[in-house]
């Protein structure tokens, strides 16, 4: 064990591949040439050649997979344990969508095939977009967007062309504070300045400041309905009659369609634009940056704008429509992030609109079963039923004994299990947002409960040892100011000089 | 941890002034909720800000906030020893952590700021 408060090294357990790497070792052995030799520079226009070898790693094929599949051990997923990250859905991936993905008639097809070679890929992207369109309540889609920020550029995109379309410029899009931080981003992203509004006492939005900042100048609101505080707006109807009342569109963000799936349909709602995350409520991989698919569904107003090609049927075969005029064009190359897509059908096909609905009904009551045996212990500043996740406060901890939301998260490691998202939404103080999702069985959900109560007794009694977590994970806590003011990101060999 | 001499802000900016020229930075309980700073983005000298308005950013291991102006001003001098080390605000929020300097445009503004005892009541409401 290390010194208290030592900031151990990743290398202590596990040393960089190219600290690894020995002279001469190869992980491959060719064949020998039965052609005439070549030199390069015969081949190659001397200025795209370099003059010196790339520093590789020289590796056996043992050492790579010894060195990755012990840094895997390293990490924690949700094949490894309990992962309640609050507003990313970190649900289980059923292998079967593995499986069904990997199928040769799925990963030997080209982009390029002919339409008459490719009717069963082209099957799925519809037969997709049609299970969407149900379960959002909307009549078309694109499965083009990649991830959920990309399905909020489409549809912001979208909502400019619309309005566009009538002549109008719109310069405002609304935002609630609970939101997501890429709903601003992509507000500005796509030309709008944003105009936040507050969340009233029971964390819905406040009617009264939406009233006072509604006018002809409004492009959209986007909406989490569940919001992040995990709470479902029951004001909804409203609050689309008023956005629609000035000529306004209504964006509803997937994040959380996990709560509603089968239940509640955005369009019913009055939302005009929906996105789903199928790297999230669908269950394809989550995480290290993708790849995600983010599809939107939109409503009759806006299917002449959407991105080039729509996948299309006759009732005969499947067809990649390019002929939509007014469309914004293409958002992404080819059709997709098909893979992705080919796991998201698995899911939906597997479990059906029953099992659907059950998805929902489970996460919801997870966390309900979580938020009302944690509340006596951490403050809840909205205590009413949740949806699929809650949002606590450590600010008794932290008031009281010093011991803060970083600090009760690095504890949780300890245990064995993946802390909730920490300091988000920020409009809770010290806030750690916990999602359990509906893969999760009673008793993981039990392990997490004793492990947040006795982390809640040990910030009374021994609130110094907290200070401390993680003591049993392969490093200890991480300097992350000094990482993210000093990043070091690649290696350098000892004999590296500045002008190399 | 707050000086007495000091005007203070809602958004917990703190404020000081000087023939005219307002020095501006932010409080220990800012710097304290915020965590270690890792990233500060600064005005350019001559830019012309309202009161509230966002006049910079600021980024901690938490979370990304906005700076906003205490009262309306036109940018003299900007701090850009915090370019390279943010962590000067949590080290020395009222002396070296001190962020932007401006001449204010309306000084009955001033009348709007919290004096220390109201700060550090409006700081047990929150």
């Amino acid at each position: 064990m290390t010194e208290q408060n030592e900031i151990k090294d990743i290398s202590v357990v596990e040393p960089l591949i190219f600290e690894l790497s020995s002279p001469g070792r190869r992980g491959y052995s060719l064949p020998e040439l039965d052609v005439p030799q070549e030199e390069l520079d015969a081949l190659l226009p001397a200025d795209m050649l370099r003059e010196e070898d790339p520093q590789l790693p020289e590796v056996s094929e043992v050492d790579v997979v010894r060195h990755f599949v012990r840094l895997s051990q390293l990490n924690h997923g949700v094949d490894t344990g309990f992962y309640p990250l609050g507003s990313c859905t970190m649900k289980y991936s059923p292998k079967v969508n593995e499986n069904m993905a990997r199928l040769s008639g799925f990963t030997a097809l080209h982009p390029y095939q002919p339409e008459n070679m490719t009717q069963g890929a082209l099957q799925l992207l519809y037969e997709t977009g049609e299970y969407l369109k149900e379960l959002a309540g909307l009549p078309e889609v694109t499965m083009q967007p990649v991830a959920g920020a990309h399905g909020e550029i489409t549809g912001m995109m979208l909502v400019r062309a619309y309005h566009e379309s009538l002549g109008e410029e719109r310069t405002k899009v609304i935002i609630p504070d609970s939101a997501h931080g890429t709903n601003p981003a992509t507000a500005v992203m796509a030309g709008y300045s944003t105009v936040e509004i507050p969340s009233n006492e029971n964390g819905d939005v406040d009617l009264d400041a939406l009233e006072e900042i509604l006018d002809d100048d409004v492009a959209a609101l986007m909406l989490t309905n569940p919001s992040t505080l995990g709470l479902y707006d029951q004001n909804i109807k409203e609050i689309a009659q008023m956005i629609h009342d000035v000529g306004g569109l209504l964006y509803y963000d997937g994040a959380n369609a996990n709560a509603i799936m089968g239940y509640s349909r955005p369009g019913d709602m009055g939302f005009d634009i929906v996105h789903f995350n199928l790297h999230k409520t669908f269950s394809a991989p989550h995480g290290g940056g993708g790849p995600g698919s983010g599809p939107i569904v939109v409503s009759d107003k806006l299917a002449k704008f959407l991105p080039v090609p729509v996948v299309s049927y006759d009732g005969e075969d499947y067809y990649m429509d390019y002929d939509r005029p007014d469309s914004i064009g293409k958002v992404h190359t080819f059709y997709g992030n098909f893979g992705v897509n080919i796991k998201a059908y698995a899911y939906i096909r597997s479990l059906g609109a029953e099992g659907l609905k059950a998805v929902a009904e489970n996460a919801v009551l997870n966390a309900n079963y979580l938020q009302e045996s944690l509340k006596d212990y951490y403050h809840l500043e909205f205590d009413r039923p949740c949806m699929h996740e809650f949002v606590l406060s450590g600010k008794n901890q932290k008031r009281e004994h010093g011991v803060s939301t970083l600090d009760i998260a690095k504890a949780l490691l300890d245990y064995g299990l993946h802390p909730p998202t920490v300091y988000f939404p920020l409009i809770i103080d010290e806030a750690l947002m916990i999602e359990p999702t509906e893969t999760e069985s009673r008793q993981s959900l039990d392990e997490f409960i004793e492990a947040m109560i006795e982390i809640a007794g040990d910030a009374e009694e021994e609130p110094e040892a907290l200070h401390e977590a993680p003591i049993n994970t392969p490093v200890r806590r991480l300097d992350e100011a000094q990482a993210a003011r000093n990043p070091v990101v690649r290696w350098y060999p000892e004999d590296y000089a500045e002008d190399d | 941890m707050y000086p007495e001499e000091l005007m203070y802000a809602e958004d917990h900016e703190w404020l000081r002034v000087e023939n005219g020229i307002a020095t501006v930075g932010i409080t220990h309980y800012a710097q304290d909720q915020l965590g270690d700073l890792v990233f500060v983005e600064l005005p350019h000298i001559g830019d012309e800000f309202g009161k509230d308005d966002p006049f910079g950013v600021i980024e901690s291991v938490k979370a990304v906030s906005d700076f906003y102006m205490p009262v309306g001003g036109t940018i003299t001098e900007v701090n850009e020893e915090l370019l390279d080390a943010p962590e000067i605000i949590n080290e020395d929020p009222y002396g070296e952590g001190w962020i932007i300097k401006f001449e204010i445009t309306d000084e009955a503004e001033l009348d709007e700021l919290m004096d220390v005892d109201t700060y550090t009541e409006y700081l047990e409401d929150l």
